[in-house]
């Protein structure tokens, strides 16, 4: 017989946890290995860790829910993450966010997210794209960015 | 055949954020059709941001400055001969002498922009290593005396004195140690942490190191924001660097005998908080906990730990070499050294200046940062992060040091200074105060998570005209009770904004 268990074991998830050594103080670690290798924190992989590393499923969840880095769902393809701190702010974020999200409104490959301060704050508007950082953006600029991306 | 040329382009992810990269490409690929034989080297930053990509050169001179760069300016620049140093109209002669960076102190980031920051040569070369060199031959108590008499206080934001966090860490016994670093850098308008960890991070690495010996650590985490994916492959790398050239000594079976990991963060503003970050580097959700016990005492599992933030242990390594009287030879008051301040915002000449405390503020804004990039009037300023003052236009002669900026009811934090122009609303500003510590709040303490939500209505009611003389009254009352109430800076700092605003723009809430 099957264990539900077996059934929904992660493989992937497995060996992450095992590269740390199935440490629980690894847990945020294993988290971002997870997610770097799917885009998301499926179930299956929730449960997975929580039986490498022998942490209850509710300690997993409240860490996964804590950190506004983990997604529980498949993210879009492309992911523009728009600087919306004080900085940013000074230099018109605020206008800028709703144009942005106007323009890739409908588009369902590309997520607008909201992030507060990528450390170019002298250079603002900023924004990260997938993992690349980008300064005084303006709604054409990511679109250009964006279009690249695609292609490539 | 003449002498290959040495040409420098950054790699910090500012300036890659404005295509380093590209112009290095171009460089790179109109040197070749030139038949001219060039060393591109990859530095960090030297904080001039509105300069960058800033491209300099070696010449018999020093070295000369370009910037800022774009590809299709590279061949333009290759018929003015700026590869021995010709005159152009983005020149601007000797790097150094550039007078936003000749004005500055250049301790802490003395090699940022200069070296290649992965090259240990280079770093030797520039004065690296010297302190762990010093501090090797010193007894554990004298390293800690000597950081206590060069006055040198936490850059994190709370500066409290970084010699009596040691010497409390370095009195416990205990079967292992820990040394923390802080590279969570939330803050908006700060990056200084970056720039360092991007541009020179042997000395962040060689600052754990020595503080390791001060206190008798073995083992030594660096905490870094998932923000700043650039700043954690240099730094991954450099520590493999460090430790394979034996530079954190050696166990018998070949590991490094002080071990150092990096582990990333997960988008929470609140793991910048010493206890909610070694929560966060034990796998744990990022609560912060009640002190005491201090994490000197009790810190990571349980352990004696230090905990300093990038900047301080930065410092570290400056201090061993030259003395504690060199650094405290700069500085005012109970402020000694430099500080790492972060022109950011609605500003022309936004970057790093590294400087003596005292330097004031309109200093910083106008002989530094030339005003606003937009040309506007500058409003106000928000000095000292997210959980900071603004301060009006009629307090920018006020000195930067930590006890003057308290008394004018502000903070240094770590360092940033986000200028805003005229058309800022301060209504809006504090609205965002508040609705930032609704996002970010830990959740441990009703003030802090309840009160953010409360503060963030009551301030839009403000803003829509009801009620303005009660609901003002019932915001000063609920700032009150944040600063009294809650557990830690996050809810109780949070009044610092809303109040300054408040009190500085009364005329942004109707009043
Ligand atoms: C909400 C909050 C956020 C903080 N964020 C940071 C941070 O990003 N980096 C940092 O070094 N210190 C931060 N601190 C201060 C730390 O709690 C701690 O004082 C500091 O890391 C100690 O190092 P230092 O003495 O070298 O400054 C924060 C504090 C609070 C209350
Ligand atoms: S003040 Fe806010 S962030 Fe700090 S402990 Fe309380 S709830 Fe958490
Ligand atoms: S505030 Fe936007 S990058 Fe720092």
């Amino acid at each position: 017989m099957t264990k539900l268990i077996d059934k929904l074991d992660h493989p992937g998830a497995r060996e992450i946890c095992a590269a740390h050594k199935n440490k629980p103080d690894a847990l945020l670690e294993v988290l971002h290995g997870v997610q770097a290798a799917d885009g998301y924190l499926s179930d299956a992989a929730l449960r997975t860790v929580a039986d490498a590393l022998n942490i209850s499923r509710a300690e997993i969840h409240g860490v996964a829910s804590f950190y506004h880095d983990y997604h529980r769902k498949a993210p879009a393809k492309h992911i523009v993450r728009l600087c919306r701190a004080e900085a940013c702010q000074a230099v018109g974020s605020e206008e800028l966010a709703p144009k942005v999200e106007e323009m890739f409104n409908g588009n369902d490959d590309v997520a607008v997210t909201t992030v507060y301060c990528l450390g170019n704050c002298a250079l603002g508007p900023a924004a990260m794209v997938d993992a690349e950082l980008h300064a005084r953006v303006t709604p054409e600029k990511l679109k250009e960015i964006v279009a690249r991306l695609g292609d490539a | 055949m003449a002498d290959r040329v040495k040409i420098f382009a950054p790699c910090d992810a500012a300036a890659l954020s404005v295509g380093a990269d590209d112009v290095a490409a171009a460089i790179a690929a109109e040197a070749a059709k030139r038949n001219i034989e060039i060393d591109l080297v990859r530095t960090g930053t030297r904080g001039m941001l509105w300069l960058e990509p800033l491209i300099e050169v070696e010449t018999s001179k020093g070295r000369v400055a370009y910037g800022p760069v774009e590809p299709g300016d590279v061949a333009s620049l290759f018929n003015a001969s700026f590869h021995k140093g010709g005159e152009h109209k983005l020149g601007h002669g000797a790097a150094k002498e550039i007078p936003y960076f000749a004005k500055q102190e250049r301790l802490t980031f003395a090699r940022c922009g200069v070296i290649d920051p992965l090259s240990l040569k280079d770093y030797e070369a520039h004065g690296g290593i010297a302190g762990l060199g010093k501090a090797l031959k010193m007894d554990r108590a004298d390293i800690v005396a000597e950081v206590t008499e060069s006055g040198l206080r936490g850059r994190g934001g709370a500066g409290f004195p970084t010699g009596i966090k040691w010497k409390t860490a370095a009195a416990q016994t205990a079967d292992q140690k820990y040394i923390c670093c802080n590279a969570d850098e939330g803050d908006s308008g700060t990056f200084a942490d970056r720039i360092l960890i991007e541009g020179d991070p042997f000395c962040l690495i060689e600052g754990m190191v020595i503080a390791a010996l001060a206190v008798g650590a073995s083992e030594g985490y660096i905490y870094l924001r998932s923000e700043y994916p650039h700043a954690a492959a240099t730094l991954r790398k450099a520590i493999t660097l460090w430790e394979e050239a034996g530079l954190s000594g050696r166990n018998d079976d070949g590991s490094p005998r002080f071990k150092l990991h990096l582990r990333m963060g997960a988008g929470a503003y609140i793991c910048g908080e010493e206890s909610s970050m070694l929560e966060s580097l034990e796998g744990k959700r990022g609560q912060v906990k009640v002190k005491p016990p201090i994490p000197a005492i009790s810190g990571l599992f349980g352990k004696p730990t230090i905990v300093n933030n990038v900047l301080t242990l930065a410092a570290v390594p400056e201090i061993i070499a030259k003395g504690a009287a060199h650094y405290k030879d700069f500085g005012m008051g109970r402020s000694r050294g430099t500080q790492a301040f972060q022109l950011a915002g609605d500003i022309a000449r936004g970057g790093l200046v590294e400087k003596a405390f005292g330097v004031t503020l309109r200093e910083l804004i106008e002989d530094f940062g030339g005003g606003t990039r937009s040309g506007k009037p500058v409003r106000t300023v928000q000095a000292g992060g997210p959980l900071g003052a603004y301060v009006p236009a009629s307090q920018f002669d006020i000195a930067m040091d930590y006890e003057a900026l308290a008394e004018a009811g502000a903070m240094l934090g770590h360092g940033g200074i986000v200028v805003f122009n005229d058309s800022v609303d301060m209504a809006k500003q504090a609205r965002f105060a508040m609705e930032f510590c609704e996002i970010e709040s830990c959740g441990k303490c009703t003030p802090c998570r309840i009160g953010a939500v409360r503060g963030k209505e009551t301030i839009d009611k403000i803003i829509n005209g009801e009620n303005r003389t009660e609901n003002l009254a019932i915001l000063e009352d609920l700032c009150d009770l944040m600063v009294d109430g809650s557990l830690c800076a996050m809810g109780g700092l949070t009044p610092m904004p809303v109040r300054s605003a408040v009190r500085h723009f009364p005329e942004d809430f109707g009043g």
